[in-house]
């Protein structure tokens, strides 16, 4: 136990570690607010989709070879949410469709540019590591972590500042809207919001894991608490906890980061259904 | 003046004409049914009343103090809000979301939500999660959240639908309460027309041939058309 301290205090030295502790909790927290809202909406899938469109960025950018790639990746996404809210209003395809097509399109795009153009001598390693994450918050250049931390205060203020608005859409959205809210700008809004969350929180768990940051605080958080104020809380909270623990826990047994922070979600979900059940009876 | 004037009005969406030269006027403690079939615009004519649809031709108008988003809105329930971890006063306090500026929910506004509260019973589940309900009790919450929108004009979009008989006495009796009582103008779309012949004061009826009139003057319309029959 002392010896595991002991190494943790070596690690947490380090200024690439104290930065990723740093950005974590930031990503973790901004995703979980909003995974409230998108479990709530039932817009999971959406970030889902935006999460694998945005691995089709990644990998453009890293066939360019460019070394700051949240330049590139984020304003596609970006668009790429936008895009998905109007096809949304769109009879032609239906909203679940149109994620699922633009997702596996951005997918398999992604991974042929990476075969045809390889960045480095290993394709397998640099596919694994977008999807998974693996050491990415480790690796963060001092550009994307000023961006990660200000994008995230950014986001956290927008949701404190609308946090009224936001549950009056989110709860019935046809009300809010005949009270005079623009609906449609919250949309937009939470659109654009998830984009660069899941921009963000690719560098925690990867890809294919965002989704997991995004959904698991808010579910468990819904499985305890019965009032909104308290589920975003919960979740806000449950999610640092949860991440920090999930690093310190990879750095300790060297596990890859977003597999463990996600494995630490999920166990949190668990007993908080248990709680859930005994708080029921 | 009357609360709400509206001339000839045409609605419809993509072009295509749903109801036309509709022309009639709520005036203030009215109690309005508007009853129609399937398809025959009642959705569409509500979202005009509300501001958020444009109608095709014609005007809609307010008037005797009543301003536009004054209107509470009592939506139907969407599957969205049946599992929603919310409390009774967050839900009703959220019905202030249009009159409020700043970011949060100032004293005003509590004691707007509270007073609503106490007025549809609701006290005692003040801090009970929305989704733990009956459905009689929701309807009720979301009626106290129209109510902090306006103390003037109600508009309840089918607001007995899924709920048992009882229930749906109980909700009758309420709107009922507060037109009469408390002055409350209502704008009622339902199915039910014998609600429609026991409360209302007026009736639009939409969809084929459009009548606009008093209770009574419906209730002699229907013996004709039964006559006929």
């Amino acid at each position: 136990m002392t010896e595991w301290l002991t190494r943790l205090g070596e690690y947490l030295s380090y200024p690439f570690v104290q930065s990723a502790l740093i950005v974590g909790v930031l990503i973790a927290l901004c995703s979980a607010l909003l995974g409230v809202t998108l479990v709530l909406r039932r817009f999971s899938f959406i970030g889902d989709g935006l999460s694998h469109t945005a691995f089709g960025a990644l990998a453009v950018a890293a066939v360019l070879h460019l070394t700051d790639r949240m330049l590139l990746v984020l304003p596609v996404t970006v668009l790429c949410a936008v895009l998905l809210l109007r096809t949304g209003k769109n009879k032609k395809t239906s909203g679940d469709a149109s994620v699922a097509m633009l997702s596996v399109g951005a997918m398999a795009l992604g991974y042929l540019l990476l075969n045809l153009f390889p960045a480095s001598g290993n394709v397998a390693g640099d596919v694994c590591s977008s999807l998974f994450g693996s050491t990415s918050i480790l690796t963060l250049s001092r550009t994307e972590v000023v961006l990660c931390i200000v994008l995230s205060v950014l986001v956290l203020a927008a949701f404190v500042l609308l946090y009224r608005r936001l549950f009056a859409v989110t709860f019935d959205a046809a009300f809010a809207e005949a009270s005079g809210v623009n609906v449609g700008l919250y949309n937009l809004l939470i659109a654009v919001i998830s984009a660069v969350i899941i921009v963000l929180a690719m560098n925690l768990v990867g890809s294919l894991l965002v989704s997991a940051l995004l959904i698991f605080p808010a579910l468990s958080a819904m499985r305890v608490y019965r009032s909104f104020l308290g589920v975003t809380v919960c979740a806000g909270i449950l999610s640092v906890v949860c991440t920090v623990l999930g690093l310190l826990a990879s750095i300790l047994f060297d596990t890859p980061v977003g597999a463990t922070v996600v494995a630490a979600d999920v166990l949190a979900y668990f007993v908080f259904a248990l709680i859930g059940r005994l708080k029921k009876n | 003046m009357a609360q709400i004037v509206c001339e000839d009005l045409a609605l419809g969406y993509e072009g295509k004409t749903v109801l036309s030269h509709l022309t009639f006027s709520v005036e203030a403690g009215d109690y309005l049914c508007i009853v129609g079939e399937n398809g025959s615009g009642k959705t569409t004519l509500m979202k005009t009343l509300l501001g958020l649809r444009r109608p095709l031709s014609g005007a809609v108008r307010f008037g005797d103090g009543v301003k536009k988003n004054e209107i509470g809105y009592l939506p139907q329930q969407t599957a969205v809000q049946r599992d929603f971890p919310a409390s009774v006063r967050e839900i009703v306090l959220s019905g202030c979301v249009g009159r409020c500026r700043t970011p949060f929910y100032g004293k005003k506004e509590r004691a707007v939500a509270e007073e609503q509260i106490e007025r549809l019973g609701l006290a005692p589940l003040r801090d009970r999660c929305y989704r733990e309900l009956s459905g009689g009790q929701q309807q009720r919450v979301l009626l106290a959240r129209a109510l902090c929108a306006t103390q003037k004009l109600l508009l309840l979009d089918e607001p007995v639908a899924g709920l048992d008989p009882k229930m749906t006495e109980e909700m009758y009796a309420i709107v009922e309460e507060l037109n009469r009582r408390h002055g409350i103008t209502v704008l009622m779309i339902t199915h039910d027309l014998s609600a429609a012949r026991r409360y209302a004061t007026h009736v639009l009826h939409i969809g084929g041939e459009i009548f606009f009139g008093t209770r009574e003057e419906y209730l002699a319309r229907g013996k004709e058309g039964d006559d006929r029959d």
